[in-house]
């Protein structure tokens, strides 16, 4: 409950700043606050795009799972094409940055 | 000069209107409105810039030069090529982003004031801007290889820009008769899509092993290693046996003239009589790199790593294949990572914060068949004013995989090209 009105109150402060700030918007805003480190992971998990088939849709998902995942990748204990590659040039903290941010878009 | 509000500004704008006509905009008032930012170039690397810096902050005014009405893509062209796929494909247009809040204009830009802050475009136009952002890709450098100019290209194709060209050189394909030589030419490193010329060679050699099996396909290289080497050559001697022959430079595949009237390739050992002959020159930045100083003596543009600022010209970003950064190859993908970097820093920049340390990746597939995809991946940070791969991380497709997951990652390569171009596009 108490995360319920956490997150109505942010929707109230959201939906205000985009108020104030929406004089141009002519499309959300989603790339404001993404960690700089997420933004190339989105060449493929475009979280604007609905991506499909092979290339899972990141946006929206369990931030857990997703840290999980990109562990599991870089151990080499789940098959992959190339995120076994990918997931080897990220520290811990920035997967939970990527993940954080991930989860939190739509 | 104080701070302007908005409607005053406005106010005093209609009153100037109604005295002198249309007129341009003071730049000095531009800031304190809406910080302009203008990005020339719609392909992969602009175009997601202004998407990018649109999604980001929707009170930057974008302004997107680009002197086409429609964008044709490379990845995939070389399917067009190879028969296996329509050029409607690869064709997007600009009202999407237009519809976005983008201003396209449909120009092209010759040259830049950089202490004023103003493009000018080949019809007189004069675009003020807050940071520009140049995006121009890869242009020939038509005296670098003699006999090999822009007619020439109209008789040796080099469809290394995908369109007319792409169609020129399929065209050729089909006419050719069974047995025919096909001559397909690489310049030395930087070029557009280091690995291209080896996917194009193999969707050939799947045309020519199907249509016109008695032919035969060189390619004249002037290096003597290719990305993804290993993985293209284990797939032509499995796919076309027979059908690819690669001479590296130190075989002499380095070509020295050739002559487009007979179709004629020159080495310093050979002269190959070609019937299909696939010219891909050497390349530079495109040319509005040259005309803004932003292009240093190899022909590209150095770049800060965080910011993609020039090292050469304050205010003016660099982005796409045009830019030098380092390790990062020239291809679509990286271009928009980039174009996605530098819109962040460039928000951040006019808010007068300090951009992020970025790390970037890059994950470029080959097509050896239609059905069978491989890939290289790098991950990329700054280290000493460029971006270094990171070690450890990255790499090629394991060499030996079975059929399923080379067609997995031609299945992926399908559904990546979808996924950016709707990003950029749709």
């Amino acid at each position: 409950m108490a995360s319920n009105l956490f997150d109505r109150l942010l929707w109230c402060l959201v939906v205000m700043a985009g108020l104030v700030a929406s004089a141009r918007a002519a499309e959300p805003s989603t790339a404001w606050e993404v960690p700089v480190v997420a933004l190339s992971c989105s060449g493929c998990h475009a979280p604007v795009v609905a991506t499909g088939g092979l290339i899972p849709q990141l946006a929206g998902g369990n931030r857990d799972d997703l840290i999980a995942a990109m562990q599991a990748f870089r151990l080499g204990q789940r098959p992959a094409t190339v995120m076994d590659r990918i997931a080897k040039g990220f520290t811990d903290q920035e997967v939970r940055m990527i993940a954080d941010w991930y989860a939190g878009q739509r | 000069m104080k701070s302007l509000d908005r409607r005053h500004f406005l106010q005093a704008m209609a009153a100037a209107s109604t005295v002198a006509g249309c007129m341009p905009a003071p730049t000095v008032f531009a800031p304190r409105t809406a910080p302009k930012v203008v990005v020339v170039g719609g392909g992969f690397a602009g175009a997601s810039l202004a998407r990018a810096l649109r999604r980001t902050d929707p009170a930057i005014a974008v302004t997107l030069v680009e002197a086409g009405s429609s964008y044709t893509a490379c990845p995939f062209s070389n399917l067009v090529i190879a028969g296996l796929r329509d050029i409607s494909q690869q064709r997007f247009t600009y009202q999407s982003i237009a519809a976005s809040g983008i201003d396209v204009v449909c120009g092209m830009a010759t040259g830049v004031d950089a202490e004023a802050r103003l493009l000018s475009l080949a019809d007189g136009t004069r675009l003020p801007y807050d940071r520009l952002v140049l995006a121009p890709g890869i242009t020939m450098r038509w005296e670098s290889l003699p006999g090999y100019d822009e007619k020439a290209s109209e008789l040796m194709p080099h469809a290394w820009h995908a369109g007319s060209q792409t169609l020129l050189l399929r065209k050729q394909l089909e006419a050719m008769e069974d047995g025919g030589l096909v001559v397909l030419t690489v310049p030395a490193n930087p070029y557009r899509c280091p690995p291209g010329p080896y996917e194009r060679a193999s969707l050939i050699a799947s045309y020519l092993k199907q249509k016109k099996p008695k032919s035969k396909l060189l390619i004249l290289d002037a290096k003597d290693d290719f990305s993804k080497r290993r993985l293209f050559q284990k797939a032509w001697s499995a796919l076309y046996p027979g059908l690819i022959e690669w001479v590296p430079l130190s075989q002499g595949g380095k070509v020295i003239a050739v002559d487009s009237q007979t179709n004629i390739v020159v080495t310093d050992f050979a002269r190959y009589q070609a019937q299909v002959a696939n010219v891909i020159p050497p390349q530079k930045a495109g040319s509005i790199a040259d005309l803004s100083g932003v292009a240093d003596r190899s022909g590209w543009c150095p770049v800060h790593p965080e910011t993609f600022e020039s090292k050469l010209q304050k205010g003016i970003h660099v982005i796409g294949d045009a830019a030098l950064t380092g390790a990062i190859p020239k291809s679509a993908f990286a271009a928009n990572a980039e174009a996605k970097i530098c819109a962040l820093a460039i928000s951040r920049l006019l808010r007068g914060e300090t951009p992020a340390s970025p790390k970037l990746i890059n994950s470029c597939y080959s097509l050896a068949a239609p059905d069978f995809g491989f890939s290289i991946t790098g991950i990329y940070q700054p280290n000493d004013g460029q971006f270094a791969e990171i070690a450890g991380s990255g790499g090629v497709s394991p060499l030996d995989a079975p059929p399923s997951i080379r067609r997995a990652e031609a299945e992926i390569a399908r559904v990546w090209f979808q996924t950016i171009t709707a990003e950029i596009f749709a």
